[in-house]
């Protein structure tokens, strides 16, 4: 099975230094191919691996040594279990469609290789993250996703807001990551150690207020991974990239991260319900929070990645409220209908030019029928309607609040389970139906290519069919993470009832509303209106009170310390030497005679220096 | 008077001296090899007295190895002395200075 282990890990990584070899040239189909194989390879050996786990066994490898310093030792070590197999597939799987869709949809695309290269390296960073068996090597993997996110987003360098975007990614994950390597770095002083098993064990026996600083720090770093409140600017933004990256980094691999890492550290958040809690209420805030920003959003992907937002806000209310296997499952189904729904959106951005705004399509339905018909598949299962993956996922998380008896947490999620059906279909009906109003700008719409959509074809099965497998799944990763008892067996069909209904609700209602296009746009001078698109304000807050006092600080410190003191400082050694040198080239007459006088006062100066001190040293002596 | 260590250092000091100076002030490459062997045998003047005072033979084996390199110093000096001279015609040390920068 080790050899299994190493393949799914290094296969990404070969892949990638391929991809490089060719990265300054135009593009070599070959590179696509390559690097697709290569990922399938990687995904076929997790295959085997999740049968090996299956039958129950564990594998974990030391691959070497890492860090060996007294006390402290850290291997390169990977472990695959439960947890780490169904991440891996959802990793691989994602991974191989988006790397075949991008063959068709960076076609034309000067940086072609160089996309592979970057795509490629995401992967083995992202199985890194989820293999590593220690927090030391997760957060390798973290930072390395971190930088392939920074790569991919500002994949179009030549734009100035891609730049921007990828800069402001980077940032505010290093705010986080910050956090979470203090966490890291409690967890060893703490603990003694910081591999898993180790640190699971001993967790219990430590002090409970530096358990729950571990656990707020480490949280904090999963804040910034998964773009939570107020962490969560970043991610919109991060839509400049291409649309694949956009599907398989920011809606179902990397911001996962972060729930991935509550889930991991289970052990450690069982034992703090105050800190779970608190990760339950920021979710169900940011659930509803980035939900409310979509309904109003004139940019396909930006609605997309908003919905993201407000479904990784579900995961974290799973996994605080203790229901790690619900979170992990949600994890799931969402990577699988929203990669299909980015993936969707990059069909029609494609026909329309890269053109985003909705508003300006409509009636896409009739040349679009595939694309239309597979995005209409994610979005009925990302609002949760019976008997699509999202239904069984979103109504799980819905009933673990209920029967935590969180109700102000299962109201916040009821109601933004109905936003989520309405934007869902207003981007929808936006998009596909009612009046052809792109011909009004002049765009010639066409389907993408066949082997495109074949590649979603199998995402599209699975935002169909992965929720029925929820009994398999529980069983399967119960044996490690806690189970959780639900009190709501009384209730169970009526909560079911409810939420569905809210979910046709929503659709129903955006279906109404959009039958004939676009709204008026007489209430975008409302209030409400203003607010919800303008973010609620907060890009502009972060820039007026962060930014822009940050940079005058900044500009504080070039001027006054750092060319007055740092720089003076350093100039006026140099000029001092220079100018001692300048005086003292006298002394090189090249006269025999004045150099030795020289050597003559030379040996005067150093035997009274050398009186004077043994003088002093014996007076200090004796 | 009794002749004691003390004579034989003040004598000792009062030749280097000498010899400084005459490294110092003389112009003629000759006259410095002169101050140099005064220099050289001042020390040795210091190092057989110590060396009588506390009954210990390593000072004037000392004195006898700076003899020897004295010696050897003058040898090679003087070749090179008077290679100079007949190419130069002049030993005066003010006149060489080629490795002026």
């Amino acid at each position: 099975m080790e050899m299994y282990l190493y393949i799914a890990l290094f296969a990404p990584i070969v892949g990638s230094l391929f991809a490089a070899l060719f990265g300054a040239q135009p593009k070599t189909p070959i590179v696509g191919y390559v690097t697709s194989a290569l990922i399938f390879t990687s995904l076929v050996a997790s295959t085997v691996l999740l049968g090996a786990v299956m039958d129950g066994e564990i594998v974990h490898v030391e691959l070497m040594t890492w860090i060996a310093a007294g006390d402290f030792y850290v291997p390169f070590g990977f472990q695959v279990d439960q947890v780490t197999v169904i991440m891996m597939m959802v990793v691989t799987l994602v991974s191989t469609i988006v790397h075949v869709y991008s063959i068709g949809y960076m076609d034309h695309d000067k940086g072609y290789n160089r996309f592979f290269s970057y795509l490629s390296a995401f992967v083995f960073s992202m199985m890194v993250l989820v293999m590593s068996d220690n927090l030391l090597g997760l957060f390798i993997g973290w930072e390395g996703v971190g930088v392939c996110s920074w790569l991919l987003i500002g994949f179009w360098y030549h734009k100035e807001s891609a730049t921007w975007a990828a800069n402001e990614a980077f940032i505010m994950n290093r705010i986080a990551d910050l956090a979470m390597l203090i966490g890291i770095f409690l967890t060893y002083w703490s603990m003694g150690s910081v591999q898993y098993d180790v640190i699971f064990a001993e967790a219990q026996y430590i002090d409970h207020s530096t358990l729950v600083t571990i656990g707020i720090f480490l949280f904090i770093g999963a804040m910034g991974k998964s773009a939570q409140f107020p962490l969560h600017t970043w991610l919109a933004d991060a839509m400049e990239g291409p649309t694949p990256v956009s599907a398989l980094i920011h809606a179902a691999t990397m911001v996962t991260a972060g729930v991935y890492l509550v889930i991991r550290c289970a052990p450690m958040y069982d034992l703090m319900p105050e800190v779970g809690y608190f990760i339950a209420s920021l979710g169900a805030f940011v659930a509803m929070f980035a939900a409310t920003m979509a309904l109003v959003n004139r940019d396909l992907k930006r609605i997309i990645a908003y919905s993201t937002l407000s479904q990784l806000g579900y995961m974290f209310v799973a996994a605080g409220l203790g229901a790690y296997w619900v979170a992990l499952f949600h994890l799931m189904a969402h990577a699988f209908f929203k990669a299909l729904l980015f993936l969707g959106a990059g069909n029609v951005m494609h026909a329309m030019d890269s053109e985003l705004d909705p508003v300006k399509m409509g009636g896409l339905f009739k040349v679009m029928k595939v694309t239309a018909i597979l995005m209409i598949i994610a979005s009925v299962a990302l609002a949760g309607i019976w008997p699509l993956a999202g239904f069984f996922s979103k109504d799980k998380i819905l009933e673990v609040a209920f029967s935590g008896e969180h109700y102000i947490l299962w109201g916040t999620l009821w109601v933004t389970a109905g936003l989520t059906a309405f934007y869902s279909f207003r981007l929808i009906m936006l998009t596909f139906f009612g009046e052809e109003r792109y011909k009004n700008f002049g765009f010639h719409p066409h389907e993408a290519y066949k082997y495109m959509l074949y590649a979603m074809s199998p995402l599209a099965v699975l935002a169909v069919i992965a929720g029925w497998f929820e009994h398999q799944f529980v069983d399967f990763v119960t044996q490690m993470l806690p189970t959780f008892e639900f009190h709501t067996h009384h209730v169970e069909m009526i909560l079911i009832l409810v939420t569905s209904a809210i979910a046709l609700g929503g659709i129903i209602t955006a279906i109404v509303m959009y039958r004939n296009g676009p709204l008026s746009t007489k209430w975008e001078s409302q209030f409400a209106y203003k607010v919800l698109i303008n973010q609620y304000y907060i890009p502009q807050i972060y820039e007026k009170f962060l930014v822009q006092p940050y940079r005058e600080l900044s500009d504080i410190f070039w001027k006054q310390i750092d060319m007055k003191i740092v720089d003076a400082s350093v100039d006026a050694i140099a000029t001092t030497f220079y100018n001692t040198g300048e005086a003292t080239r006298g002394m090189q007459s090249g006269n025999l005679s004045t150099m030795l006088k020289w050597m003559v006062a030379g040996l005067v100066i150093l035997l009274t220096l050398a009186v004077a001190f043994s003088v002093g040293y014996i007076a200090i002596i004796g | 008077m009794e002749i004691t260590l003390n004579h034989y250092l003040v004598l000792s000091t009062i030749l280097f001296a000498i010899g400084l100076i005459g490294v110092m002030r003389r112009k003629n490459l000759l006259m410095l090899f002169f101050a140099t062997e005064i220099l050289l045998n001042s020390v040795n003047i210091g190092f057989a007295a110590i060396s009588h005072y506390y009954g210990d033979l390593t000072g004037q084996m000392f004195a006898f190895f700076i003899i020897a390199i004295a010696a050897s110093e003058v040898a090679v000096g003087l070749g090179l002395l008077v290679l100079w001279y007949k190419r130069n015609g002049s030993i005066d040390l003010d006149m060489m200075s080629t490795m002026k920068g």
